[in-house]
């Protein structure tokens, strides 16, 4: 695992790695709602498996359109006028925000084991960095909640004229499960920061840390129907979240062909607010001039970081015609240093796929690249008998065409193709239906300039990758999303402007 | 909330000496001066007494610490943030023994300590904190082929003044938009306050802020404060305290190397009763505009206007509750006003009573001290107070109310604006249009309506006039502490 920052960049120091816990209890299974454990309406539960050996890890029960319809009453009360939460002091959300991160500290290693058990991570990973950014997003939109401000407005007329940035109201929230406890955190803390309840459905392959994280929210203090927590399956428990009549807005992160649907359910049923955050197929560029071990690294780890499950992952590397060969060549000697195995044991570099159906389609895809002439260079096919593990392959002269250079294949397999000139590679870049991120390495300054402005990406990284915090704001163009989260821009997803306009007897400026 | 028993002091082992790159120094000329318990008179203990040469000393440290490259300039915005929040759980941790160490200093009642004071310093602080990776420049579309944005860089070395009528909520206020946004401080507080402010600055070195980022300096205004307003290595000065000083400041900012300055002066300020207002209400609510804090507070409401057909009721109540008031030891759960801060403020308040009976004003009640021991003045109440007399225009800053009668609304507005002050405001109404018509006619930095001193970390707060310039809190109160730098560099083709 790259240490973040350099010798000479003092970085913040990153705590020591403990082992990950024997034995993991699972103690929450149930459904969360009104800071309460509920079993499922319907009585039904699911199996929720570990990818590294394929065996059971527990059984969790199963919420349907039944139990989202209790999930979105207790919400809508939590957020009735006059309730605790909305008379609650918006600094006292900050606070709520901050005791909640201080929980997560606290319980860091459970957490961190535990998404290391359930989700395929490397838990020294998942403890480092999962972890991290989770205490660090709370604690950045602990910071915001009183800091929210609308306007008084200079109105034509007698008339004293101020908007109200309001909480939008019940937020059904369907996370995914590549970084399930980051993107648990990066959807309900921005919603509560900004006064929303939530009811929130975990991906069913990783619902372990989010019904966690419902036990700490009791904890901390929050309100009961703040946060309610309904894991199931998409067609059942996340279609009943997009089409409810009550539910006052949907955020979504997960494949565009499920974003797709999402905002089709929104639009028939009550035109709730709808934000997406869905796949990419990012290009990485890199120059000549670049800093080329550098770029080496950093389009090594933009693509095969936890196993390739990125939705940002660079996965369409162009390289400047006189530098191919030597970059393909580091690339493959960088993608064969690899132990793969059980995540949880040091030493291991990279876990399994999350399950069975991807684990699948990333080796379809794999031989697609073979049949449609691409050059494998190393890897290529499935590793160990027992588990989803793909061993990392990389693929060179991949041209635009083939299904490995067009279709997000979400697993350790990285494509190199190579450009001549910045219009060709231009072109070439922002020629796909997605728009996640982007990068280019170089170290001209006029270049690096021109390709800020000219991808159409959400984000462009210059002369590194994957570079993200609390404060930076992420989302996509075209069909990457809707929306932006985190920073500021965040807010406004979570936020309903009201125009107050008074009658005043004289208007003075 | 419940006041804890307060600690008995000194219980810690706590140098009343300078703070300079988290270390303490005697001053280097060795003087020290005492400190005096505004309750008793006596001393409480020696402090070092610091000058010119050490602020010299400690604008040397935090310039070192505010280099390209150093630990501080090279932090996570993030970071500093995170300090900033240590810094307020060590607060919370030592709440009982500060609010004590502010009382015995002070003079203010220790529950009033305890409750007010101490937790508006820590959610101060947990304010700023949240701001640190926040505030953000703007990227700019300028005309041409271009990409123009702005950085907001901390402004550099700051010197802060601090008063000593809320010893550590001016610490804290100045604190917190200074370091949220990245830059190094000196601060010189109150000769008759320093003692909670220097414990502090254990806790800001334990926290884990670099050394040289604070450093304080107990000392004289004409001495340490002059050297920090005049110095050619101060970026900006921020001055809380009287006008007459504050004139001071800004000519020797002007005068040495023009260094921002921003302060927060003066006032008497007006508070407005309508005839429709909430009786009981008000009458409470104006009693505590100027009481609080024994009268010391650069915003009380020191000219209440009555609107005439409720004057005499109005007046007979709010006699009636200022001779209820219960002076005496501050460390007494059951008091509510204690002392003056010292013999200098004592006696200008006396003399401010003297011209007050002399020019003709009603005293009503109260008038003379309250002890023979301390520095306690009775609660005082003028009535038939004209806008000329010297208690209406001048600040007193003790415990003597002022009530002025009125007739209509225009009339009051101009009354109440014709001031050199405007720190703040307040009308008591229970008329919609009335309530927006006189709040947006009053030239004051703050407006309460049917309140009085309500403060928030998130509310700015500054002067109109001869009261201030700039604002303090919210995110407003960033604003003075950032430079902002814009960077235009030339590219090849701009694209919207």
């Amino acid at each position: 695992m790259k240490k973040q920052g350099s010798d000479s960049n003092p970085a913040p120091v990153l705590p020591a790695l403990p082992e990950p816990i024997k034995d993991l209890k699972i103690k929450y299974t149930k459904i969360f709602i009104n800071n309460e454990w509920h079993d499922s309406v319907s009585g039904k539960k699911f199996e929720v498996f570990n990818p590294a050996n394929e065996e059971k890890i527990c059984e969790v029960e199963e919420g349907d359109k039944a139990d989202v319809d209790k999930a979105v009453k207790a919400a809508r009360k939590a957020f009735e006028l006059g309730s605790p939460w909305r008379t609650m002091d918006a600094s006292e959300r900050g606070r709520l925000l901050n005791k909640l991160a201080d929980l997560v500290e606290r319980d860091r290693l459970i957490l961190a084991t535990m998404e290391a058990i359930d989700g395929g991570k490397l838990f020294s990973t998942a403890y480092l960095m999962d972890l991290g950014a989770c205490v660090k997003t709370l604690r950045y939109c602990a910071g915001w909640a009183d800091k929210i401000h609308g306007r008084t407005v200079p109105m034509d007329g007698n008339f004293f004229t101020f908007t109200r940035h309001e909480p939008i109201g019940v937020c059904g929230q369907i996370i995914p499960w590549n970084f399930p406890l980051v993107m648990f955190i990066w959807k309900i803390a921005p919603a509560l920061c900004c006064g929303n309840t939530v009811v929130v459905k975990p991906a069913e392959q990783t619902p372990l840390t989010a019904l966690y994280m419902g036990s700490l929210i009791k904890e901390a203090g929050f309100p009961p129907g703040v946060v309610n927590i309904v894991p199931g399956f998409g067609p059942t428990a996340g279609a009943a979240i997009s089409h409810h009549m009550d539910v006052d807005k949907v955020a979504f992160t997960g494949s565009t062909e499920v974003g797709k649907l999402i905002k089709e359910a929104a639009g028939k049923s009550n035109l709730k607010r709808v934000t997406l955050e869905l796949g990419g197929k990012s290009p990485n560029i890199i120059f000549a001039d670049a800093d080329l071990d550098s770029a080496v690294e950093f389009a090594h780890i933009g693509l095969f970081y936890h196993q390739g499950q990125c939705c940002i992952a660079g996965s369409r590397i162009f390289v400047e015609e006189p530098i191919y060969d030597e970059f393909v060549r580091r690339s493959i000697e960088r993608a064969k240093k690899y132990t793969l195995g059980n995540p949880l044991l040091p030493g291991v570099q990279q876990g399994p796929q999350i399950d069975k159906e991807q684990f699948q389609k990333i080796l379809e895809l794999i031989e697609s690249g073979k049949k449609e002439g691409a050059k494998l260079e190393c890897g290529g096919g499935p590793w160990g008998d027992k588990g989803y593990f793909i061993q990392p392959t990389v693929f060179s002269d991949v041209t635009d065409d083939m299904r490995i250079a067009k279709e997000e294949i979400f697993g350790p397999v990285q494509q190199i193709m190579k450009f001549k000139t910045i219009e060709e590679v231009i072109k070439r870049a922002n020629n796909t239906t997605y728009g996640l991120a982007a990068a280019v390495f170089t170290k001209d300054i006029d270049k690096a300039l021109t390709f800020a402005a000219a991808l159409q990406a959400g984000t462009v990284w210059v002369n590194c990758y994957s570079a993200m915090s609390a404060q930076c704001t992420f989302g996509g163009f075209k069909m990457s999303g809707n929306g932006r989260e985190m920073g500021e821009y965040g807010l406004h997803e979570y936020t309903e402007v009201k125009t107050v306009t008074i009658k005043i007897p004289q208007k003075n400026s | 909330g419940t006041v804890p028993a307060a600690p008995s002091l000194p219980a810690r082992l706590v140098s009343w000496q300078i703070f300079i790159n988290n270390e303490w120094h005697d001053a280097v000329s060795k003087k020290t001066f005492p400190t005096i318990n505004p309750a008793t008179g006596e001393v409480i203990c020696q402090v070092a007494e610091g000058d010119k040469a050490d602020v010299d000393k400690a604008v040397k440290a935090a310039k070192a610490a505010f280099q390209l490259g150093s630990p501080w300039r090279r932090m996570d915005a993030s970071q500093r943030g995170k300090l900033l929040n240590r810094l307020a759980d060590l607060i919370e941790r030592d709440r009982a023994y500060l609010a004590a160490l502010e009382t015995l200093d002070n003079g203010k009642p220790y529950s009033i300590s305890y409750l007010v004071d101490l937790d508006m310093v820590v959610k101060c602080l947990r304010y700023f904190a949240g701001w640190s990776d926040k505030f953000h420049g703007k990227t700019i579309p300028l005309d041409g082929d271009f990409f123009c944005y702005t950085r907001h860089e901390p402004v550099g070395v700051c010197g802060q003044i601090i008063p000593w009528n809320f010893p550590l909520l001016m610490q804290a206020w100045k604190l917190g938009p200074a370091l949220a946004t990245g830059n190094v401080v000196v601060m010189k507080v109150a000769e008759q306050t320093p003692l909670s402010a220097l414990y502090v600055a254990n806790l800001i070195k334990e926290a884990g802020f670099p050394p040289g980022v604070v450093n304080i300096i107990p000392g004289y205004g004409p001495t340490a404060g002059a050297a920090i307003s005049s110095h050619m290595d101060i970026d900006k000065v921020a001055f809380t305290g009287s006008t007459e000083v504050g004139h001071m400041v800004q000519k020797a900012a002007a005068e040495s190397n023009l260094k921002r300055v921003t302060l927060e002066l003066g006032g008497k300020s007006p508070n407005i009763i309508m005839s429709d207002a909430d009786m009981d209400w008000a009458v409470d609510q104006a009693h505590f505009a100027l009481f609080f804090n024994q009268g010391q507070c650069c915003c009380a409401g020191s000219r209440t206007y009555v609107q005439e057909d409720i004057y005499e009721e109005f007046v007979e109540r709010s006699v009636e509750k200022a001779k209820n008031r219960v002076v005496g030891n501050p460390f007494d759960f059951k008091t509510e006003q204690g002392p003056q801060v010292d013999e200098e403020q004592f006696k200008k308040i006396l003399g401010c009573i003297n011209t007050g009976k002399q020019e003709g004003a009603k005293l009503l009640c109260g008038g003379n001290p309250a002890a023979d021991r301390g520095y306690f003045i009775q609660p005082t109440v003028f009535g038939d107070v004209q806008d000329n007399m010297t208690i209406a225009r001048e600040e007193i800053f003790g415990p003597v109310m002022q009530i002025l009668k009125f007739k209509t609304i225009e009339e009051v507005i101009e009354r109440a604006n014709d001031s050199k002050y405007g720190l703040a405001a307040a009308v008591f109404t229970k008329d919609f249009d009335k309530a927006n018509y006189v709040s947006h006619g009053l030239r004051a930095g703050t407006v309460w309506v049917n309140c009085y001193n309500v403060f928030g970390a998130q509310a700015p707060f500054g002067g109109y006039k001869a009261s201030g310039n700039g604002r303090e809190l919210g995110e407003y109160g960033l604003e003075a502490y950032v430079e902002v730098k814009n960077v235009t560099i030339k590219v090849p083709q701009k694209n919207s």
